[in-house]
């Protein structure tokens, strides 16, 4: 089967399509986007977080069909050049260790400032709660989120 | 396998009559298929139906379509069904509460599915929709057991029907965090002051979601004779005890089925304590 969607505002398609595939699989297999990540596979790790049509997801949970005619913005579509500042707040604050978890948190903190410019540290802990990171303890996420949504990056 | 992509209902039915597996937000199927646990010979995507999506007030019942996520639950139904849209809160994650339905925890039938104690306890009917017609059951017989409903084949969820809330509504959850957690067990709580009525289910405590049908009659009871005055400590501890009669648990790699009823007590009192208290509708 062949499929056609808009990624980060440009026109891609796959063919070959099988049917029950994930939107992760054809972004990372059929588009050599490696932003989203393939971890658990169940949705339970956030790993794979991108954004259809402006809601946050689990590319990994989504059926790559559904995403026929959408529009899907990744990790590498966020910035036009170099890095968004949420990126800049996540280097800044030493959010990144091992990387793995990061373009993920990302797109939900991503996601989050959109809705809510100004959230608390609870709202950060509740927005980020369906992404797993192993290294940072998330204390330096959270700073990094706080951070950016002050507009307090270098 | 096949993909359908079906623009209406009646084009859905007569794909689902020939068999296909329903998916809308995916989050279930997706992970057996990934883990290559199912394999079903075609699917059928509801999630260009726009009649699911929708919600209504119908004869002073809510209609809630099947493909209502748990987002839009939370973001619409506050001041109607804040029983459900507690429930709504504590599923999975932002990514899962953006794609996971309410027709999906339905059809799903898990015991441990959040929507369904709040649902329960307020009475909702399951309206099933086939080209042989359609026909509402009452959620406990909907529920059949773990993963088993009386879905037919060829029928899909068309909605939920719940009467709005007409006092206080509570939900609560034991698990080892504030989300991606499957519950270990659950409780929803509904107080019709005014009519006396009392609903309770309770959740991941037996084959179904169950109905405490006992501590439901002893807190009618209780609201008779109280009349809506400060609450006995000892009904709340005799509420406690009943509910955690109903449960019907098993040890499990989640939790055993002596914590499950001890710790369903706790929440049994927790929830009425925080419903008695709720000031908008004394």
């Amino acid at each position: 089967m062949r499929l056609e969607l808009r990624v980060n505002g440009e026109i891609r398609s796959a063919e070959g399509l099988w049917s029950g595939e994930s939107l992760l699989y054809v972004l990372r297999e059929r588009l050599g986007l490696m932003g989203a990540k393939n971890a658990c596979e169940q949705g339970e790790c956030g790993s794979c977080s991108v954004l259809l049509d402006g809601e946050l997801v689990c590319a990994c949970l989504v059926p790559a069909l559904q995403a026929q005619g959408r529009e899907v913005l990744t990790v590498e579509g966020l910035a036009p050049q170099g890095l968004h500042p949420i990126q800049e707040a996540f280097l800044a604050a030493g959010a990144v260790q091992c990387g793995f978890c990061t373009p993920g948190l990302v797109m939900a903190a991503y996601d989050l400032l959109r809705r809510h410019p100004r959230p608390s540290e609870a709202d950060v802990r509740e927005a980020l709660a369906g992404n797993l990171c192993r290294c940072t303890g998330y204390t330096k996420v959270v700073s990094a989120v706080l951070a950016a949504a002050e507009g307090a990056v270098p | 396998m096949e993909f359908w992509q079906p623009q209406s209902l009646t084009e859905a039915l007569e794909i689902r009559e020939q068999g296909a597996e329903p998916v809308a937000g995916g989050t279930d199927l997706m992970v057996d298929l990934n883990f290559d646990r199912r394999r079903p010979k075609a699917l059928l995507d509801l999630s260009q139906l726009p009649e699911l999506r929708e919600w209504d007030r119908v004869d002073g019942w809510l209609r809630l379509g099947a493909a209502l996520t748990y987002t839009r639950a939370i973001a619409e139904l506050g001041g109607l069904l804040p029983g459900l849209v507690l429930a709504s809160r504590t599923v999975g994650s932002p990514q899962i509460r953006n794609r996971g339905t309410l027709g999906g925890n339905l059809a799903t039938a898990s015991p441990a599915g959040d929507a369904l104690p709040p649902l329960m306890a307020a009475g909702a009917e399951v309206e099933l929709v086939s080209r042989r017609g359609t026909r509402r059951l009452p959620l406990p017989a909907f529920l059949l057991g773990p993963k088993r409903s009386a879905l037919a084949d060829d029928e899909l969820v068309a909605a939920v029907w719940v009467p709005p809330a007409r006092g206080p509504q509570q939900f609560a959850k034991v698990g080892p965090r504030n989300a991606m957690v499957i519950a270990v067990c659950s409780l929803a709580l509904d107080l019709d002051p005014e009519r006396r009525r009392v609903g309770c289910a309770i959740g991941s405590v037996g084959p179904t979601v169950l109905r405490a049908t006992e501590a439901e009659r002893f807190l009618e009871g209780t609201l008779e004779e109280s009349d809506w005055a400060a609450l006995p400590a000892a009904a709340q501890g005799r509420f406690g005890e009943l509910v955690a009669a109903a449960a019907r648990p098993i040890d499990d790699l989640r939790g055993s089925a002596a914590y499950r009823r001890h710790a369903l007590s706790v929440l049994a009192r927790r929830c009425l304590a925080w419903a008695w208290t709720d000031g908008s509708w004394a």
